[in-house]
């Protein structure tokens, strides 16, 4: 058997890592970005070197490099494997990574804490490869907290400013949330199956096709929880949009190609324990199709350009969930894909536009860049004609694969969930096309920007004249460009973006469909690594008791050919309609939106307060648990109770010679009597109720 | 043979150094100087231990046993195994930190200070280490009066009121342990642990009699680990005490000898008694992390993250499946190492600063970014990041005990989130944001060599036991497998698997392992 030494790939990251964290702080920037360069290049090599020699493996290949714990019976080793759907993720995180990564040399070219950007993009590296390597879900955990360490350092890379430092500290602890489900679901596992490695779990599972739902749905439903805490899905999706306080690369690369994708990856991963269980696919996929409606919501009324992606990606993300949670995994991955192309250029491109407007974000001040900045121009057009879902794009292919198979699945709501992400299509073309015009077209409203939405506006240059005169401006991203000529980016900067674009054009014939005379030669390559092997909703229909009893398959004859037809041509008319409202009241009729607002003000104000979940997980969640902490536990319980009550007699000694006046006076043993028989009868006390509670004894 | 002599060495290492001491003049720094080189001494000497321990030797070894007073029958009886040698380890290794982080702490008297600092030292390995309940009493009791003295002696402003509310928790309930101790000892004529153990196990005891005395043990040591409700003096000894001791004061001492002795002598007893101790450790690791949300100053924070992170290991202990045992005492290496590094880095902001109000604080990252590079390394491994230590210690804890009392376990598990909230938050609040007026008017300089040689160890061992945790696990399991109540216990632990997988399936391997690990 070949050797592949997977466990380079992450490792060569890591290396970058600790030579640009530990050593670099003061050597040249020209080291430094050789560094990062090397670091993120040789993965990409040897994942080239593995595409090459693909076909010659036998799958899954594992590789093990010692054991990394081992107590009683358990033990877990630093395993990893190597599979189509690996493969896949490897394709996307090394090439899009290292993509990013020279777009960063110029992007942060400026910056104070260049090396601690670079240690930390490698550092991000190390970890998603490590969650996509990893043969077992112990080693998974490991790149999957450690991409939300490289997250929390990245978005509070401008830790002297605290909407950074907050919005890192928000998206750990949210992400922790996530994580306490991805625990719990280990526990179970290693309860259950006395392993965490994925082929044990699996083939035992396979060998029981008896296994119906139980413990496989708590397994399952707790994984859920950890997914949408990394893939920033409903309940847990608010930290994303303020991860936004990172600097765009990260944005690009972990909040939209690839870490916030993990947790798609890891149902897709996992989707043997998921095909089991319809009520987990049930949630999943109404999870998904609930986030990409209420987030594509949002994005409709947000001004700040890089708001308005995160809120797609948000969406996006959704999306996959869908195609997941039909069990539609290659459909899935496909968007993950595309996706990744398409969302992390618009990230890119939306970097090069702050860049040349010298860090401004607001897209309200924005406006006529298309003749100033060309070729941003362009690959922003590809990338939103590509989310946007037009034909025959990378995003239209992928985005169509989930609303077909969402239609055609056996799930007893799949009309509805295509329904809904049909008409989420058509918001998506909105707010694309929407911030294309906003940005590209028009007028340039940078000198202008005194109207409508003065206040605002001025809120935010005050901000920035603050912070440029602050005397360590490491945060005022593009203070130091100084200059206010609008100015195209350099070539270090376009050139990645030109590749992306370039994939969103032609990334999609890797999947086209079927029904449009193609082949579908992505889901065929990856179906031997998701595809499931019990049928789901078998018994779906008796599980959620709806008597909706048509099971069809995924994969059936010329008749789906045509449907599938017809569905790309109801999404690509809803995709135009969205553009032609975006015309209209971004182009054609700019007073529209204003009559709009205020027509509808209450729905308005709703929904660009983002539903003021932020607030009202702050009330109902955050202030009560500080409350609680503070007054009820803090003050009342351990002042009051644990430190005032049993020594209150002590306290009023005063030191040493006073007690060894009492000890010989008598009193304090008299005390320590009282207070010792008064412990044990606690304590007596205590253990009887106790144990007759829990009916041990 | 050195064999035979190292735990003696290494226990009486420091007493010598401290007679040394208090003969040695006062001048310059000569005393910590000295008292570095004698922990130095202590902690290469302690090397040998695991260098030549028999990883596949169950019971006792390098034991020392000689008779010393024949009336009543005391015995000067040393030993270890896998249960006490890292924690032996433990101690010595953070001898060195103690003296280095109190280097410019402790200015004045310092004769006094380090003269008892040794004289702990030597009561904390010999609590470890000692195989006769007389000489462990001894041992026990002397680990409670230096450090009762130190607290009154160097502590901030209300050091004497800590020492004092120190001294009342921990003395009072040693009573019950001696009284326990001399109990057993009437009933058997003999102090030896392992005597005892078979006595006990023979089953010549009245069981409620048992019942009290294992009582008297856990009452004492419960409030030394300390565990909840009974925690009332850790805050304030941890906020007042001298750094070196705050160190050291809660934790391992307790946390292993209620291993020992409560599951070592009262297997029945302790087991009995654990569903109250377990819920005890979960209220206390939720409780002690909530307060610790809510602290301003950064030492009583880190007193209730020491109460939170401690209860993991009690958890530990009274689920009785062997991953767990494993990972309490995992955690309580863990704890060692993180509690302290977090404590010195306090001490050294303090040095700059003259602060621990951490409402004083803003912006230190810009100024002194070594310390907070090792600050933010220090709470990663606290709130349990993968590849670091305490990682593999909760997960052990927690996936052990997680089959036995699975509410009470998703309970505990909830503390992951509210640890990284308030490490988090400590963290941006001391080094994020702006400098403030406090912090913007000193003239910053960042790690000097003393630091740097205090810290990194520490770091580094916390990254090494993250990912080559065989290493010590080794050792712990081949400890924690010789008790009588975990080879009961993995058995039923066992049977509630296997009868699980009989419901589903013909049992896979990995149960009948279990059993046999059990089983050895």
């Amino acid at each position: 058997m070949t050797d592949l030494h997977l466990w380079l790939i992450p490792l060569v990251p890591f290396a970058g890592f600790l030579v640009n964290g530990l050593l670099c702080r003061r050597a040249p920037k020209s080291v430094v970005t050789a560094v990062a360069m090397i670091g993120s290049l040789i993965p990409l090599l040897q994942v080239s070197a593995i595409v090459t020699k693909f076909g010659s493996l036998t799958l899954p290949y594992t590789e093990s490099v010692g054991t990394w714990i081992r107590a009683g019976a358990f033990h877990a080793d630093f395993a990893f494997q190597l599979d189509q759907l690996t493969l896949v993720m490897l394709c996307v995180v090394t090439g899009v990574g290292f993509l990013i990564h020279v777009y960063s040399i110029g992007y942060m070219g400026e910056e104070e804490g260049y090396w601690r950007f670079f240690a930390y993009m490698n550092l991000f590296l190390f970890f998603m490869l490590t969650l996509v390597l990893a043969a077992n879900f112990l080693l998974m955990f490991v790149g999957w907290e450690g991409v939300g360490l490289a997250s929390y350092l990245l978005i509070g890379f401008y830790f002297t400013r605290d909407s950074a430092a907050n919005a890192g500290k928000k998206a750990f602890i949210v992400n922790r949330i996530g994580d306490f489900g991805f625990l719990l679901a280990m526990f179970l596992l290693v309860e259950h199956f006395g392993t965490l490695n994925f082929d044990k779990v699996f083939s035992q599972i396979a060998t029981h096709p008896a296994w119906q739902g139980g413990f496989l749905t708590a397994i399952a439903l707790f994984l859920v929880l950890g997914a949408t805490g990394k893939s920033a899905q409903i309940p847990l999706y608010i930290w994303l949009p303020d991860a936004m306080e990172g600097p765009t690369p990260v944005s690009a690369l972990i909040h939209a190609a690839t870490m916030v994708t993990a947790g798609v990856y890891m149902i897709a991963r996992t989707h043997v324990i998921f095909d089991r269980s319809a009520l987990s696919l049930m949630v999943v996929a109404v999870i998904g199709t609930a986030t990409a409606f209420f987030a594509a919501t949002i994005g409709m009324a947000q001004t700040d350009i890089k708001r308005v992606l995160a809120y797609s990606t948000v969406s996006q993300l959704g999306y996959m969930f869908l195609g997941c949670g039909v069990a539609a995994y290659s459909a899935g991955i496909f968007h993950l894909v595309t996706h990744a192309f398409f969302k992390a250029l618009l990230f890119l491109a939306a970097g090069s536009v702050i860049h040349a407007l010298a860090g401004e974000q607001d897209m309200r001040v924005m406006g006529g860049l298309r003749k100033k900045i060309p070729v941003t121009f362009w690959v922003m057009t590809a990338a939103v004609f590509a989310i946007s879902g037009f034909p025959p794009l990378a995003g239209f292919v992928s985005k169509d694969e989930i609303l077909y198979q969402a239609f055609v699945s056996p799930n007893p709501a799949g009309k509805v969930l295509w329904a809904i992400g049909l008409l989420t299509a058509g918001l998506t073309a909105f707010y694309m096309f929407r911030l294309w015009y906003m940005t590209f077209f028009g007028e340039s409203r940078a000198a202008a920007a005194v109207g409508d939405h003065g206040a605002a506006v001025h809120a935010r240059h005050d901000t920035k004249l603050v912070l440029e005169a602050d005397p360590e401006p490491a945060h005022s991203a593009h203070g130091s460009h100084g200059g206010h000529g609008v100015h195209e980016s350099p070539k270090v900067m376009l050139v990645p973006m030109a590749i992306l674009a370039v994939l969103c054009v032609i990334g999609g014939a890797m999947g086209w469909p079927e029904g449009l005379g193609g082949t579908n030669w992505f889901a065929h390559f990856l179906a031997p690594a998701v595809t499931s092997v019990h049928l789901p909703y078998e018994q779906a229909t008796v599980a959620l008791a709806t008597g909706a009893a048509h099971v069809t398959t995924n994969q059936s004859p010329a008749g789906n050919k045509q449907l599938e037809l017809l569905l790309a041509c109801i999404s690509t008319l809803v995709a135009l309609s969205g553009w032609y409202i975006a015309h209209l009241m971004y182009y054609a009729k700019p007073e529209m939106p204003e009559r709009f607002t205020t027509r509808m003000r209450g729905l308005y104000a709703l929904v660009a307060n983002k539903y003021w979940v932020d607030e009202i997980y702050g009330a109902l969640v955050v202030a009560p648990v500080l409350f609680i902490a503070r007054w009820v536990l803090g003050a009342l319980i351990d002042r009051g109770v644990i430190d005032g009550g049993t020594l209150a007699a002590g306290y009023s000694a005063q030191g040493f010679g006073a007690l060894v006046a009492r000890i010989q006076s008598g009193n304090i043993r008299s005390y320590a009597g009282w207070l010792a028989l008064f412990a044990a009868l606690l304590l007596v006390a205590a253990y009887f109720g106790w144990t007759a509670q829990f009916g041990l004894r | 043979m050195l064999n035979d002599s190292i735990l003696t060495l290494i226990t009486f290492v420091p007493t010598a150094g401290a007679v040394v001491v208090a003969l040695l003049p006062r001048k310059g720094r000569v005393i910590p100087a000295f008292t570095l080189l004698v922990t130095l001494v202590t902690f290469v000497l302690s090397l040998h231990l695991p260098a030549h321990f028999d990883y596949a030797r169950h019971g006792f070894q390098f034991e020392v046993n000689l008779p010393w007073i024949a009336h009543p029958a005391i015995r000067y009886h040393l030993g270890i195994d896998g249960l006490s040698l890292w924690l032996v380890l433990l101690t010595t290794f953070l001898g060195p930190v103690g003296v280095l982080v109190s280097w410019r702490a402790i200015e004045t008297r310092t004769k006094e200070f380090y003269f008892f600092f040794l004289l702990q030292q030597t009561a904390m390995i010999g609590v470890f280490i000692s195989l006769d309940l007389f000489l462990y009493y001894g041992f026990w009791e002397l680990s409670l009066v230096p450090m009762a003295i130190l607290i009154a002696m160097f502590g901030r402003e209300r050091g004497p009121r800590a020492a004092l509310k120190f001294f009342v928790y921990t003395f009072l309930p040693s009573a019950f342990l001696l009284v326990a101790i001399l109990w057993l000892y009437a009933k058997t004529g003999t102090f030896e642990f392992v005597q005892l153990q078979s006595l006990i196990a023979s089953g010549g005891f009245a069981p409620e009699a048992l019942w009290w005395a294992s009582l008297g043990f856990l009452v004492a040591f419960a409030v030394k680990v300390p565990v909840f409700p009974l925690h009332g003096w850790l805050a304030n000894v941890i906020e007042e005490a001298p750094i070196a001791m705050a160190m050291v004061v809660a934790g391992k001492l307790g946390l292993y000898s209620i291993f020992r002795f409560n599951l070592g002598l009262f297997p029945e007893q302790a087991r009995a008694i654990a569903p109250l101790m377990i819920a005890l450790a979960v209220i206390g690791l939720l409780y002690g992390a909530l307060v610790a949300l809510a602290q301003t100053d950064m030492r009583r924070l880190v007193a209730f993250a020491i109460l939170s992170n401690l209860s993991f290991c009690t958890l530990g202990i009274f689920c009785f499946a062997v991953g767990g045992l494993n990972g309490a005492v995992y955690q309580t290496i863990n704890e060692g190492l993180t509690g302290s590094a977090l404590l010195v880095m306090i001490s050294f902001l303090y040095e700059r600063y003259g602060s621990f109000d951490m409402t004083r604080y803003g912006g230190v990252a810009a100024k002194l970014p070594m310390l907070a590079t090792l600050w933010v390394v220090t709470t990663l491994a606290l709130v349990g990041l993968p590849l670091f230590n305490g990682f593999v210690g909760e997960f052990l804890v927690l996936s052990g005990s997680f089959p036995v009392h699975p509410s009470w376990v998703a309970a505990a598990t909830t503390g992951v989130i509210l640890s990284v909230a308030y490490m988090l938050w400590m963290a941006q609040r001391i080094f994020y944001g702006q400098p403030s007026p406090l912090v913007a008017n000193r003239v910053p300089f960042d790690l000097g060599a003393r630091e740097h040689l205090t810290l990194w160890p520490m770091v580094l061992l916390m990254a090494a036991m993250g990912v080559a945790s065989p290493y010590w696990i080794k050792g712990i399991e081949s400890g924690v497998m010789q008790f009588p109540a975990i080879t009961r216990s993995a058995g039923v632990t066992g049977d509630r698997q296997s009868a699980a997988e009989a419901v589903r399936t013909p049992a896979p391997s990995q149960t009948a392992d279990a059993v046999a690990g059990g089983a050895r």
